[in-house]
This record gives structure tokens, sequence and C-alpha cells, in this order.
């Protein structure tokens, strides 16, 4: 039965709303796609050439990158980072999960301590950066302040001991992430089925038992994140040495973005500048890659 | 609730507590006593000690030096969270309700774009603003941030509104609501929590910025953080620890007021990134 | 109210994956009630979508009053639809649920309030016009859910498994309301729902689908008694039939099958006598209630002895496991039969309702016994 088939045409309005989803999104991915990946792409390319003051595009190879491995100053920058990286994430991790543990015990007025411990996080790592280095300052700080409450002949002058001035950077890293990790932690332990915890404790173990064996091991995917983000502070900390130290004395406290930004902008360096800003992102990926492949992986096993 | 018991254990859990809230608030009380001291008194006193005489005049030459600068920041950051903000809503609802071909592998570009090092991409946005002929104006900022935060507004809409069921949105396609409508009149009235945790984390993060500020805008435009640097890391003339530490709590008490006022939000912010890794 | 017809319609999410929906074909009459059932997967919801414009078919025609509308957009098509988790708008009250829809199509504000009144009449929802869907029970959101439905009074009424998230009591009631509400309203209306009880009691037409097919659309009473295949006979009805998988045997010209239950045997006496059907494996169909107790006097119809090996009393009935062939056979017998676990019960069959199905394809054989109902395709027989 073939009865006369009317159709419906559509409107030009009808395809535009088709669109619009992608109309909107445009703008965005363009953004993304030129600000982000574009602008990377270029510089990658940068680091290739001998810009110094004024980009040009003189293929060079990778002379810029050996010029970096020759550089002592990266080399202080990268060993800072790896000590101030490796301190600042496990001091980090190790002060915020005590905390979280001992907050999960049912404390009175816990919302207002935590307000405490993570008020630090709201603050600029510029402000940060100035309160401890006036904290910290040789001879009118914490020394200054521990001799008059009695401790004879103290002195602190880690701030300008190249030595031991990047352990100044840790201290004031820490006290401004560690509430950080409390926080992820504090979720994730609130999370735990308290199910298993009962199991475990008509098991018969004790509660410090119970923490370590249970139900901290149970929170790897927390560790994790913290990991992933505290990395990710380390690697990009340049506010905090701007602030604390300049890089100084010299340039003992030096970390990869301050070189950056010191032989890019300063300096006239754009090619080194450049290199060195690639082989942050190498950094950043090899932590990345690996992690984001074993979440892959995690999801596939369950 | 029953009290527990005044176990020795509960004590030293109690007194790690609030010895660990001692060393979180010792900084700030320290800040808060340098900028009452003259500098005289900062000399002949120490960190913890009660000014011989409560004086505002180190808080009067911070806000001489940095005052200025602190309206920068508001000029830039004010839209700046709120443009970001916007349009990761709209990105967020794109994402979530609408899924074309591409759509998923822009979020994973968008996410990976999270993590990025900005080092990488200073220099070429300094050469764009440059042609642009933003370089060292609050505009250019205003625009920098913007773009970089993107990645995270999205981030923060799109998990949001994943978990809003698609079946409303098919509902009000069935009512007749087109691509707009839907966004404000059924998903814009949902997102309240949401869009308080995107303007608190974007206003924290783009006012406590300083490495996108000290690169494109030096000068007249910087702000506020860039200022107290230069003030602090000054090499010439006699240091004046109070102002220097007024300064720092004029360049920081914005973000802390947030906190303060809607620190639940801020919390979510931090973990809703986090939890998404 | 409209007629629906979907002509040959297919769907498909791209090269490489199977279709979702293959080769619909169906039709209902203005005011029918078509219910579209099957397992999860099936592509009933996907057809659903595709009818409302929700998404778009790879291929056919869907036309509504002879119209195709295929082609518009689900504003323009004028149906409207009731969702299994009911999505009403959160932030607004239940006026505002029902009236959205009518005030994006710019009805006047008056005849927004009546129509707003008439249907909260309908459904007993005036008392909750003023609260948000936060503050409303499943069932009243339920019915809120269909009171926007009704007040945009479409063409065509599409439910998207609407009882699936009530409690079973509420379900009940509600199933009965709906079917109530049709009869009065005469409303056009397609139905998806997994549960074969909602589309035995509330369909006009059924068409019960699986793997993106329909592998029969007629009534409900054709469905039931004269299932095309395999999958709609241990779809449809609750208990299952029974499946016991044997060889037919040829006795003077005339097929028969030969049932063992360890007790006794019985030859069934089948009314086919095609060719070359004993060489198959068939599976014999028969449902719990169309077996039955053997009178004390023979009546002629075959009879077996056999032991009762669970008895599940279920209140109007006791079901009794017994086994044939050493398949499990469940029987509905009537509740005060003196039957234990251990006992022996001789059970007769009425061979006139008994269905061949053929092992490998899953289709029927021919019909066994009287002819099947002629009206309404009993088509596609492209189960598997």
């Amino acid at each position: 039965m073939t009865t006369a088939i009317a159709q419906r045409r559509a409107t030009p309005l009808d395809a535009l709303q088709r669109w619009l989803p992608k109309l909107v999104l445009a703008p965005s991915m363009l953004i993304v796609l030129v600000g982000f990946y574009g602008y990377i792409l270029w510089t990658f390319v940068l680091s290739f050439t001998n810009s110094s003051f004024m980009p040009s595009y003189k293929w060079v190879g990778l002379a810029q990158y050996a010029r970096l491995m020759d550089n002592d100053r990266w080399w202080v920058a990268s060993k800072n980072l790896l000590v101030f990286g490796g301190l600042f994430i496990a001091i980090s991790l190790v002060v915020g999960v005590l905390l979280a543990v001992l907050l999960d015990q049912r404390i009175r007025r816990e919302g207002f301590i935590r307000t405490i411990y993570l008020y630090p996080m709201a603050l600029s790592m510029i402000v940060t950066g100035t309160a401890w280095k006036w904290l910290l300052n040789p001879g009118l700080g914490l020394d200054k302040l521990l001799r008059d409450w009695g401790w004879e002949g103290f002195r602190f002058d880690w701030l300008v001991d190249p030595d031991r001035v990047v352990y100044c950077l840790v201290i004031a890293a820490v006290w401004q992430a560690s509430g950080f990790v409390m926080a992820l932690f504090l979720a994730g332990l609130r999370g735990v089925d308290s199910s298993i915890v009962r199991a475990a404790q008509v098991d018969g173990a004790s509660l410090p038992t119970i923490y370590l064996r249970i139900v901290l091991p149970s929170l790897r995917p927390v560790f994790f994140s913290a990991l992933m983000i505290l990395a990710h502070i380390a690697i990009k900390s340049f506010d905090l040495v701007a602030a604390m130290t300049a890089g100084g004395p010299g340039y003992s406290s030096d970390l990869p973005a301050m070189f950056m930004y010191s032989f890019t902008f300063s300096r006239g360096q754009m090619g080194m500048g450049s290199a060195s800003a690639i082989l942050m992102l190498g950094a950043i990926l090899s932590i990345l890659v690996p992690y984001l492949y074993s979440e892959l992986r995690g999801k596939r096993h369950d | 609730m029953t009290r527990a018991s005044l176990h020795p254990a509960r004590i030293a859990i109690y007194a790690t507590l609030l010895a660990a809230c001692a060393l979180y608030l010792i900084p700030l009380l320290v800040m808060l006593l340098t900028s009452f001291k003259t500098p005289e008194d900062i000399r002949a006193g120490n960190l913890l000690s009660w000014p011989e005489v409560v004086t505002g005049i180190g808080w009067i030459k911070a806000w001489d030096t940095v005052g200025g600068y602190f309206w920068n920041s508001v000029k830039i950051t004010v839209p700046a969270v709120l443009i970001s903000t916007l349009l990761g809503a709209l990105n967020g609802y794109v994402l979530s309700m609408w899924r074309f071909r591409g759509s998923q592998l822009f979020f994973g570009l968008l996410l990976f774009g999270c993590f990025l090092p900005f080092q990488t991409v200073l220099l070429p946005a300094s050469f764009t603003l440059g042609k642009l002929g933003l370089a060292s104006t609050t505009t250019g900022l205003v625009l920098v941030h913007i773009v970089y935060g993107l990645a995270f507004t999205t981030l923060f809409f799109r998990n949001y509104y994943c978990s809003v069921p698609e079946a409303l949105v098919r509902a009000a396609r069935l009512d007749g609501a087109g691509f707009f409508t839907i966004f404000g009149r059924i998903l814009l009235p949902m997102s309240v929590p949401i869009i308080m945790v995107c303007l608190i984390w974007q206003f924290t993060q783009i006012w406590n910025d300083f490495l996108f500020g000290v690169v494109f805008a030096s000068g007249d435009a910087q702000p506020i953080t860039v200022a107290l640097n230069n003030l602090v890391n000054t090499s010439t003339g006699v240091k004046e620890y109070n102002v220097d530490m007024a300064a720092a709590m004029i360049a920081g008490l914005p973000t802390l007021l947030v906190y303060v006022l809607a620190g639940k939000y801020f919390l979510r912010g931090l973990t809703a990134g986090a939890v998404k890794g | 109210m409209a007629t629906l017809e979907l002509r040959n319609v297919n769907k498909s999410y791209g090269s490489g994956l199977p279709d979702t929906l293959k080769n619909i074909e169906l039709k209902i009459d203005s005011g029918e009630f078509l219910i579209l059932v099957g397992p999860s997967g099936c592509g009933k919801s996907t057809l659903m979508n595709c009818i409302a414009g929700l998404e778009q078919i790879s291929g056919g025609a869907i036309l509504v009053d002879d119209a195709d509308i295929s082609g518009m957009s689900p504003k323009d098509r004028d149906i409207a639809m009731v969702f299994q988790s009911y999505a009403l708008y959160p932030t607004m009250n239940v006026r505002d649920n029902i009236a959205f829809g009518l005030k994006i199509r710019k009805m006047p504000a008056a005849a927004i309030d009546e129509e707003v009144a008439r249907v909260s009449r309908l459904l007993q929802i005036e008392h909750l016009l003023g609260r948000k869907p936060g503050q409303l029970s499943g069932g009243q959101q339920q019915r809120v859910a269909m009171g926007r439905a009704l007040a945009r009074r479409p063409k065509i009424y599409l439910f998207d498994e609407p009882l699936s998230n009530l409690d079973a009591k509420l379900r009940v009631e509600m199933r009965t309301e709906i079917k109530l509400m049709h009869q009065r309203l005469k409303t056009t209306t397609v139905y998806v729902t997994h549960d074969q009880i909602e589309a035995m009691t509330l369909g006009d037409k059924v068409a019960v689908m699986k793997d993106g097919l329909i592998q029969q659309f007629g009534t409900p009473q054709q469905i039931y008694n004269d299932p095309a295949n395999l999958f709609v006979a241990s779809f449809i009805g609750s208990p299952p039939m029974n499946f016991i998988p044997l060889r037919l045997q040829r006795r003077e010209g005339r097929l028969q099958a030969l049932l063992d239950s360890g007790q006794a045997r019985c030859e069934l006496p089948l009314g086919l006598s095609e060719a070359g059907l004993e060489d198959r494996d068939v599976i014999l169909g028969i449902r719990p209630e169309q077996i039955s107790l053997a009178p004390t006097e023979a009546n002629g119809l075959p009879g077996i002895r056999a032991e009762v090996q669970i008895t599940e009393p279920t209140g109007p009935d006791l079901l009794v496991f017994v086994t044939l062939n050493q398949t499990k056979v469940c029987c509905r017998l009537a509740p005060d039969i003196p039957a234990r676990v251990g006992d022996s019960l001789t059970l007769q069959f009425d061979p006139a309702r008994v269905l061949l199905f053929d092992a490998a394809s899953g289709e029927r054989l021919g019909v066994v016994g009287s002819p099947p109902a002629s009206t309404g395709k009993v088509a596609q027989f492209k189960g598997r």
C-alpha cells in the first residue's frame, strides 16, 4: 500500500542545531590545539635553533641540548630538582598521611583543624616563599627566636648555605602542600569500607596494624594521585624559588623552571631555554606515561 | 555521642594534632606580628615577640608600594575567572551531553593539557601576544589565563555533567528545547555547586599566579604577586621587613579570605582535580 | 491520534559493528498500544529513541499518519516520552515541569494553566504542583512524568520501561492505571519493557525483539499460543515453557514423540506427517499449565507416570517438577492436589497444544493440533 508520503523538509535551523555543539566546542578546540600543542611544537622547534635574544630559525641540531649538558648551572638545577622533589614528596606524603590518620579518629572540631592544615594551599607560593624567607632569616629569624628562648649559640643559616639552601625550599613547600595530601587521604579514608575494618578488629588486629596492613594499602590509588600531583608541583616550582632565594646563593638553589626563565628571558638564550623547557616536559611525561599506562592496564584486569 | 575516654593514646593524638596546628599557624602569626612592628623593633625583638608599639606604618608603606598592583590583579583576575568558567561550562556541557566523533579525543587532549609544564609555551605565547600588541598589558595576561585555565574548568564541568542523567537532556529535547535552552534553563540552575568550585579554584589559581605575571606583564601591568616579589627581593636599600610582611599579607588576604568563607568548595576543587588524576 | 509505521528500519553504529536494528517492520493503527519486549541489548530502547528522533536511523523510514518523519528533529515530531528514570527537571517544581514543553511551544499562559489543571486532575497530582521532584516519591514522580507527556497532547506516546524503578506492588498498581488511561484516552502508544507480564497485560500488539530483529509481531494471545520460534516461546510465559529435546519416531506413517519418565513411557501422537522430520533433532514445547493430572476415568489423552522431584506451592498453584527424557519439566497443577516429593503422579498432555521446534534453528515446525489464529502477521521467523 503506497499512499503519498509527505516529507517535512529539514529547515536550515535544524541543520544549525545539529552543528551547534561542534560550533560551540570549536573555539576551545582551536585554542587547545594551538595554545597547548602548537606552542609546545614551536618550543620544540626553537630548541633546535640558535635563537638567542630574538628567535631565529637557523637549524643547529642538538647543539642547544649539548650546551645544556655542559652547563654547570643546569646540572645543579637538575640535581636540586631530584633532591627537592624527592624530599618534598616523601615528607609531604608522610606528614599528610599521618595527619589524615589522626584526624580519622573521630576528633572533635575536626573540620576546624582541617581548615587550619589546608589554608596554606590558598596562598600564593610567592607569599609562602616570602614568609619562610623571613622565618628562616639567618640572624633575625628562627635562630634569634630560639636564642631568645634560651638556646644559646643556636645558628640557622641554611638559607645562605649553598649546600643546605635546598632544604629550606623543602620546608616551605611541605608546609604549603602537606595539608592537601591530608585532605586527599582523609577523603580516601572516609571511603574505606568500614566492614573491612570491623572484620579485622574481630580478627584481633590492633588499630595501628589495621591502618598499616589493611587500610593504607587499600588507598593505593590515592597514593598515586597524590604522588602525581606533588611531582607535578615539584617540577613546576618556580614561584617558591623566585621568592625565597632567587636561585641563590649564586645558583645553588636553582631549579629547572627558574633556569628556563632566567636563560630565556633574562639572559637572551632562547634556544637553550627552549631546550630546557622540552627537557622539563620530558620529565613530566616520564612520570605521566607509566602512570597512565598502569591505570589502563589495571582497568583491563578488573 | 559518647565522649571517647581520655586514653593516653587519645591525649597523644590531640597533642600531635594541636602541635601541627601551631606549626601551620605560626608563619601567619609571624607575618602579622612583623607587619605591625617598626624596623628597629624587628631588629631588637624576635619572630614571636609582641610589638613594642603596634604601628601601621609598615602597612601604609606597603600599600603605597604595591597597592596599585593590587588593582591590577583585580582587573586581571575577575574577567579571567568569569570567562574561563563560562567557557568551561559550555565545553563541559558539549563534551558530556552531545558526544560526537572526536569529542572523546579532544577531551583526552584537554586532560593531558592539565599536566603541561607552562615553560613549554611561554616563549611562543609571548611572541603571539607581541604580535597582537598585547605584550605587557593586563588584557594580554587575561587572555593567557583564559587559555591555560580552560583545561581545568572544562574538566570540572564535564565530570560534573557526566553525573547528570542523559534522560534529562532527552526529555528536554522532546519537549522542544534547543541546545542553549537546555543549557540555560535546565543544566545551569543545577550547576551551582560546580560553578562555585570553579570560580573559587580559578580565582585562587589566577590571583596567586606569578609565572605568567612575570613573563607577560612586567612593569605597569604586573599583578601583585610580581610586585611583591620585586619588593621583597630588591637588593638596594635597607630591608624593611615590616613592609615586606605587610605587602605579603596584602597579596595573600584575598585568597585567604575566599578560603575561609568558602573552604568547602576550595576543597572540592582540589579533590575533584585529583581524583580524576 | 495517529498511525505509526516502521518500514525496513535499520540502524548501525558504524562499519565493522553488527547492526543494532535490522529490517524492522511494524504497523499499528491509531489508538493502539504496541509493546516492544525483549531481553537487554535486543535493541528495543534504540528503536524507541529512533522513533522519537533522538537517534538517526541508518535506513528505512518511520511514518506517522503516512508522513515520513525520519528526517525531522525530535521537537518537530510531536512525540512525547516517559522515561524509566522519569527525567524530571530537578530545579523546577511539578507545575513548571509539566508546563515546560508548552512554554517552549509558545502556548499562551492561560492555555498552559488549563492543560496543567486538566492533566493534574487526571493523574491526581494536583496537590503536588508546588513541590520539586526531589520531594516526591517514585510513584508520584512517575505520574508527573506521565503528566508532562499528556500535557503535550502528542500524536504518539512513548514509554521507556517506566515501571522498572518502582517496587513490585506499585508496579502492579501503575500498570492498571496506565491501562485505564489508555482505554480512556485512546492514545497511540509504544511501550518498551523487559517484563513479559506487562507485555501480555498492557498491549494490543506485541513485538518480541532479540539482537535487533523482530522475532514475532502479533497480539499477546498469538505470541503466547503460537510462538514463532524457541526464543519467543521461552521468553513469554511464567513459569516458562518446558522444552524437551528428543527425536521423533515414525509409526504407521504418523509421527510421534516418545516420552520416558524413568518409571514409564508414553507415546505422544503428533498431527504432523512431513517426510524427514524424524531425522532431525527437535525440541518439544509444552507449557506448565498444559500438563494436568490424569483424571481417574480414562479420557483418551496420553498420560505418563512420573516421580515428583520438587514441589513449589505458590498459593494459587502447585508447581510440580518431574523428569522426562532427562529434562526437568514443570507442571502447573491445582493447589489442593496432594503431591509430595517422591510420590508418583500420572500426568497427561493435550497433544493439540504441544509445539515442535527445530533444535538447530529454533524455528517452529508446522503447527501441531489445531491451526493458529489467522489474523496478524506471524512474520519474520528469523530467530536465532
